[in-house]
C-alpha cells in the first residue's frame, strides 16, 4: 500500500465531561503555582545572574520577615480583599464595574473630610459616622452607572470607568483644600497628635501598631458577603442575571431594581475599602490611596470565581507578591520592573491552569489504521 | 452488477472526553443513491457526517471516497473530494446576494466576475430546478429559499457527495416537497445524497436505503421498500414502541385566556403580531402552528408578560368563578384580569399560575450554570419571609422530578447546561407542571428530543389537559400537532391565518394556510 502523507492535528482539545473534583482542580493550580516559580527563577538567573532561592528568601523576608513587615502585608490583603469582595457581586451579575478606583477614593475623601470636620467626636461614633459616609459616598459612586445601565443601557465599562476620572479629580481638589503643612501639596496626617478617626490598635500601642481591627472589619465583611452572595434571595436573582437576563425576567426577577442595588452595594463596599485604607492604613488622603488596587482587585475577584471565602487566599498571593517584589527590586538594585515580570509570569500560570481545570488534553500518537 | 461506493467509512470512533459519539462505524453510501440516516437525538449522526465534511476528525478508522483512502482534516479536504454538507443552521451573508454568497471564500483565477457567476449559478438553478435568482439578497428570501443558496453553493463548489442535516426542519410540507423533487433530480444527475432526519415518512418517502444509529453505534441498514414507520422506530429505539398519541375527548370546556388584536412590534419597529385573536380553551391543547418566526415566540412572551404589547387585550377567566353573575345595579360582580401590562412578577402576585415553557431552554427557562435545585428555585426563590432563599422544597422537587421523569444527571446539583437536551427539557416541564399551572404554554417542546422523551412530554401535556389546564402547544411538526391538538391556530407573518379543528382537517390544508396571509394583510 502506497504512503499516504496524514497531516493530522497533534493536539486534541475538548471540554471536561466532568467538573473535576475539588483536590484536583486545586491541586493543577498549586502545580501551576509551582512551575511559575521554577520559570520565574530561569528568568532572575537569565536577568540578574542571581541564585533564584535566594531572590525568593529575599521576597519572603521582604514581605513577612519582621512583625511590622508581616502587618503591613495583611494590612493591604485586607484592603485588596475588601475592594475584591465589593466587586464580586457586581462581576458576578456581569456588570463590569471597574470604577472600583474611583469608589475607594470618594470612600476615603468622605473619611478623611469626618477625621478633619468631626475629629471632635467621641472615637466609636466618629468611626462609625467614617463607616457610613464612605459606604454612602461609594454607593452614590455605584448608583450613577447602575441607574443608567438599567435605565438607558448604557456601557458601564466606559461608564465607571470615567467616574474613576472623577473621582482623582475631586480628590486632587480636596487635598489642595485640606493642604497640610501649607506648600506640600499633600494632606499629611490627620491628626497625628490626637489620632481621632483612627482605626485603633489592637494588641499593643504605640506607633507602629497592629491592624488588627482592619481584618476583623474586613472578615466580617467578608463572611456576610459570602452568606449574601449564596444563601440569600438577593445573592440568587443576581446569580440568575449573571448568567441570563432573560431567565432572570422570565423568573419575575425586577433586572433593573437588581442592577441598581447590587452596583449601589458593590460601589459602597468599595467605599469602605477606601475607609479602610485611609482611617486604617494611611490616615491620609491623596490621589494615589487607590493605587492601582481597583483594577488588582478584578483579578483576585476573578481568580476566586466571585467566592469571597477563597479571595482571602489571593489577595494575600497577590499581595505577598507585590511586597517581595518591592524587597528584591531595593536589596539587588533590580528595576521595579523585574519584580512586575515575576508577578505577570506567576499570574500568566495561574490564569492559565484554569484551562487545563476545565479542559482535558490529549496528544495524538499516531493512528491504527485497520486493515 | 456490483455497487460502486461513493463513501466508505471503515471503523470510524470519534470520542468527545468519556463520551463514545460514534463507535467503530462501518458504513456506506452507493453511488447515485439518496441514503437516510436515522437515529435518535444523541445517537451520533450529525458527528459522523461532520467527519465526512472536515469538521471533527476522527480518532479512529479509515475513510475512503470513491474507493480511495483519503484523510478529511478540514473542509477543505472535503470539498477536494467534492463532498458538501449543508447544515441545520445558514451560514450565509444576510447583505450579499445569492450569487455573492455562492462564490465567497472561493479563490478563483483572474479577474472576479460577479456576471460570469450568476450565469453559472443560473445554470444549475435550470438543471435541477432550483427557485432562486442569483441577485437576490438573502435578507430578502423565506427560510427555503435560504436552504436553496447553501445547496447551490456546494453544487457550484462541484460537490458531488451531498450530506443533508435535517433540511425539512424549517420547511412547509409544500416546500419539503419540492426540496425532495430537487434531490431526486440530483440523484438522476448522478450525484449522491446522504440525508439526516428524525421524520420517518420522509424517509420512506424520499430514500433509497436507510441507514440506522443508535447511541452511537451502527444498528444496520434497509432497503426503504421493504421498511416501515413501525420498523425504523423499533430499530431506532432499540425496543417496540407505540406510535400513537393518545387524544381523549375534551371535557369542560371553558375559556380561560381571551386574547384580542394583539399587535406588538419588536425593537427595530418590525411587526411581529399583528391584530392576534383567538381564545385558549381550559381542558383543550390548543396547537399553534407556523414557519419558523411566524410571531409565535412573540405571542407566548406577551401572554408570559415578557413582551411589549403595542395594542390589544389578553384577558384572564379564573377558573370556577362565574363572569355571568351580576350586581343589583346590573355590573358584574367579577371582572376577568387583563394581563398586557404586567410583567411576570405581577401575574404571579395576581395568583395566575402560569407556566411557560420557552423556546430557548437555557437562554431563558432555566440557569445552565446551576443544578436542578437551583433551577426549581427560579419559581420558589421569592416564596418564605426573611433575606434568605429556601432551599428545602426546591431540593425536594428537584429530588421529585430527577426521579419520576428519569432525568440523567449524577446528581441534582449538576449544572444543567451539561446535560443532553431531552433531559433538560425533563427538567424545565417538570418544572412548570409542578407549579400546577391553569394555562401552561409550551414553545416547542420536543424539539431535539428523542422518540421516548417527545411521547412522555405529549402524555404529560394531555394529562394537564384533563386535569382542566388550558394548554398551549407551539409545535413545528404537523403530524403531531393534529394527532396531539384539538384546535389549532395558525400564524403567518405574525397574523392568525386560520383557527381550525385539528381532528377534521389535513395537513395539506393546514401547510397552506402556514404561507397564507389573510386578504386585507396582503402586500
Amino acid at each position: 500500500m502506497e504512503k499516504k502523507k496524514v497531516h493530522e492535528p497533534l493536539i486534541l482539545m475538548s471540554k471536561r465531561a466532568e467538573a473535576l473534583p475539588a483536590w484536583k482542580s486545586w491541586g493543577i493550580r498549586l502545580i501551576a503555582f509551582l512551575l511559575s516559580l521554577v520559570v520565574c527563577g530561569f528568568v532572575i538567573m537569565a536577568v540578574s545572574g542571581l541564585n533564584p532561592f535566594q531572590v525568593y528568601a529575599t521576597m519572603a523576608k521582604g514581605a513577612l520577615g519582621t512583625s511590622k513587615k508581616a502587618w503591613v502585608t495583611i494590612r493591604d490583603t485586607m484592603t485588596m480583599l475588601c475592594i475584591a469582595v465589593g466587586l464580586a457581586p457586581a462581576f458576578k451579575m456581569r456588570f463590569w464595574n471597574i470604577g472600583a478606583e474611583g469608589q475607594i477614593l470618594v470612600g476615603g475623601i468622605a473619611s478623611a473630610a469626618c477625621m478633619i470636620y468631626l475629629k471632635d467626636l467621641p472615637t466609636p461614633i466618629l468611626l462609625l459616622v467614617m463607616v457610613i459616609a464612605s459606604l454612602i459616598a461609594g454607593g452614590i459612586w455605584g448608583f450613577f452607572p447602575g441607574l443608567f445601565k438599567a435605565r438607558w443601557n448604557t456601557n458601564e465599562t466606559l461608564f465607571t470607568l470615567m467616574m474613576n476620572y472623577i473621582a482623582i479629580q475631586l480628590t486632587a481638589f480636596f487635598v489642595s483644600l485640606w493642604e497640610n503643612p501649607f506648600g506640600s501639596n499633600s494632606v499629611g496626617i490627620i491628626n497625628s497628635q490626637t489620632k481621632a478617626g483612627w482605626l485603633p490598635n489592637m494588641f499593643s500601642d504605640g506607633y507602629n501598631g497592629d491592624y488588627g481591627w482592619n481584618v476583623v472589619i474586613v472578615l466580617i465583611i467578608t463572611l456576610i458577603m459570602y452568606l449574601y452572595m449564596n444563601k440569600s434571595k438577593h445573592g440568587y436573582e443576581i446569580a440568575v442575571i449573571g448568567d441570563s437576563e432573560n431567565t432572570a425576567r422570565y423568573a419575575g426577577i425586577r433586572v433593573n431594581r437588581a442592577y441598581v442595588r447590587t452596583i449601589v452595594l458593590s460601589g459602597a463596599i468599595c467605599g469602605l475599602a477606601g475607609f479602610v485604607a485611609v482611617s486604617g492604613a494611611s490616615h491620609s488622603i491623596s490621589t494615589a490611596t487607590a493605587g492601582g488596587r481597583g483594577f488588582t482587585a478584578i483579578i483576585v475577584a476573578w481568580l476566586a470565581q466571585f467566592n469571597s471565602i477563597v479571595m482571602v487566599i489571593f489577595s494575600f498571593l497577590i499581595v505577598f507578591l507585590q511586597k517581595g517584589a518591592q524587597a528584591i527590586a531595593s536589596s539587588y538594585n533590580l528595576s521595579q520592573e523585574v519584580s512586575e515580570m515575576i508577578t505577570g509570569i506567576i499570574l500568566f500560570f495561574l490564569l492559565g491552569s484554569e484551562f487545563f481545570v476545565n479542559y482535558v488534553i490529549r496528544f495524538n500518537k499516531g493512528r491504527k489504521v485497520s486493515k | 452488477m456490483e455497487v460502486q461506493n461513493a463513501i466508505k467509512m471503515e471503523n470510524i470512533t470519534k470520542r468527545f472526553g468519556k463520551v463514545v459519539a460514534n463507535n467503530a462505524i462501518n458504513m456506506e453510501l452507493h453511488e447515485g443513491e439518496i441514503l437516510s440516516l436515522l437515529g435518535e437525538n444523541g445517537s451520533g449522526k450529525t458527528t459522523l457526517m461532520n467527519m465526512l465534511s472536515g469538521i471533527y476528525y476522527p480518532d479512529e478508522g479509515q475513510i475512503y471516497v470513491h474507493g480511495k483512502p483519503v484523510t478529511i482534516a478540514s473542509p477543505k479536504d472535503a470539498f477536494d473530494n467534492h463532498i458538501g454538507m449543508i447544515h441545520q443552521h445558514f451560514k450565509l451573508v444576510d447583505v450579499f446576494t445569492a450569487a455573492e454568497n455562492i462564490v465567497l471564500g472561493l479563490e478563483g483565477e483572474g479577474k472576479f466576475d460577479i456576471k460570469d457567476v450568476n450565469k453559472k449559478v443560473a445554470e444549475i438553478c435550470e438543471k435541477y430546478g432550483f427557485d432562486i435568482k442569483p441577485d437576490q439578497k438573502i435578507y430578502d428570501m423565506s427560510v427555503s429559499q435560504k436552504q436553496t443558496v447553501e445547496i447551490v453553493k456546494v453544487l457550484y463548489r462541484g460537490a458531488d457527495i451531498l450530506i443533508l442535516d435535517e433540511p425539512t426542519a424549517v420547511l412547509t410540507p409544500q416546500e419539503t416537497t419540492k426540496l425532495f423533487a430537487i434531490m431526486r433530480n440530483m440523484q438522476k444527475d448522478g450525484k449522491s445524497l446522504i440525508i439526516i432526519t428524525h421524520k420517518l415518512h420522509e424517509v420512506l418517502e424520499v430514500s433509497d436505503r436507510v441507514a440506522i444509529l443508535r447511541k452511537g453505534e451502527y444498528i444496520g441498514d434497509v432497503a426503504t421498500k421493504d421498511a416501515n414507520q413501525q420498523s425504523l422506530t423499533d430499530m431506532m429505539v432499540g425496543r417496540s414502541v407505540s406510535l400513537n398519541i393518545d387524544r381523549p375527548e375534551p371535557v369542560n370546556v371553558k375559556p380561560r385566556l381571551v386574547i384580542e388584536n394583539l399587535t406588538a412590534y419588536d425593537e427595530l419597529g418590525v411587526k411581529r403580531l399583528d391584530d392576534v385573536t383567538f381564545t385558549v380553551n381550559a381542558g383543550e391543547v390548543l396547537g399553534i402552528a407556523g414557519v419558523a418566526g411566524s410571531g409565535q415566540k412573540e405571542l407566548l412572551e406577551s401572554i408570559a408578560g415578557l413582551y411589549p404589547v403595542a395594542s390589544g387585550k389578553i384577558t384572564y377567566l379564573e377558573p370556577d368563578v362565574d363572569y355571568t353573575a351580576t350586581n343589583e345595579d346590573g355590573t358584574p360582580v367579577n371582572t376577568p384580569k387583563e394581563l398586557v401590562g404586567l410583567d411576570p412578577m405581577s401575574i404571579r402576585k395576581n395568583g395566575i399560575a402560569m407556566s411557560f415553557v420557552p423556546e430557548d431552554r437555557l437562554g431563558m427557562g432555566l440557569v445552565g450554570t446551576m443544578g436542578m435545585t437551583g433551577n426549581m428555585m427560579l419559581r420558589s426563590w421569592r416564596s418564605g419571609k426573611g433575606l434568605f432563599v429556601n432551599r428545602k422544597d426546591p431540593e425536594a422537587l428537584a429530588n421529585r422530578i430527577w426521579k419520576e421523569l428519569e432525568v440523567v444527571a449524577p446528581s441534582t446539583e449538576f449544572p444543567v447546561r451539561r446535560m443532553s437536551g431531552g433531559n433538560v427539557q425533563k427538567v424545565l416541564v417538570g418544572r412548570e407542571i409542578a407549579q400546577s399551572p391553569s394555562v401552561l404554554m409550551t414553545a416547542y417542546a420536543v424539539r431535539g428530543l428523542d422518540i421516548n422523551t417527545s411521547y412522555t412530554i405529549y402524555n404529560l401535556l394531555t394529562e394537564q389537559k384533563m386535569k382542566g389546564v388550558a394548554v398551549v402547544y407551539v409545535g413545528e411538526d404537523l403530524d403531531v400537532l393534529l394527532e396531539l391538538c384539538d384546535r389549532l391556530v395558525v400564524l403567518c407573518g405574525g397574523q392568525v391565518s386560520g383557527v381550525v379543528d385539528a381532528r377534521n382537517i389535513t395537513k395539506e390544508e393546514v401547510g397552506l394556510l402556514m404561507t397564507q396571509h389573510r386578504k386585507e394583510g396582503a402586500e
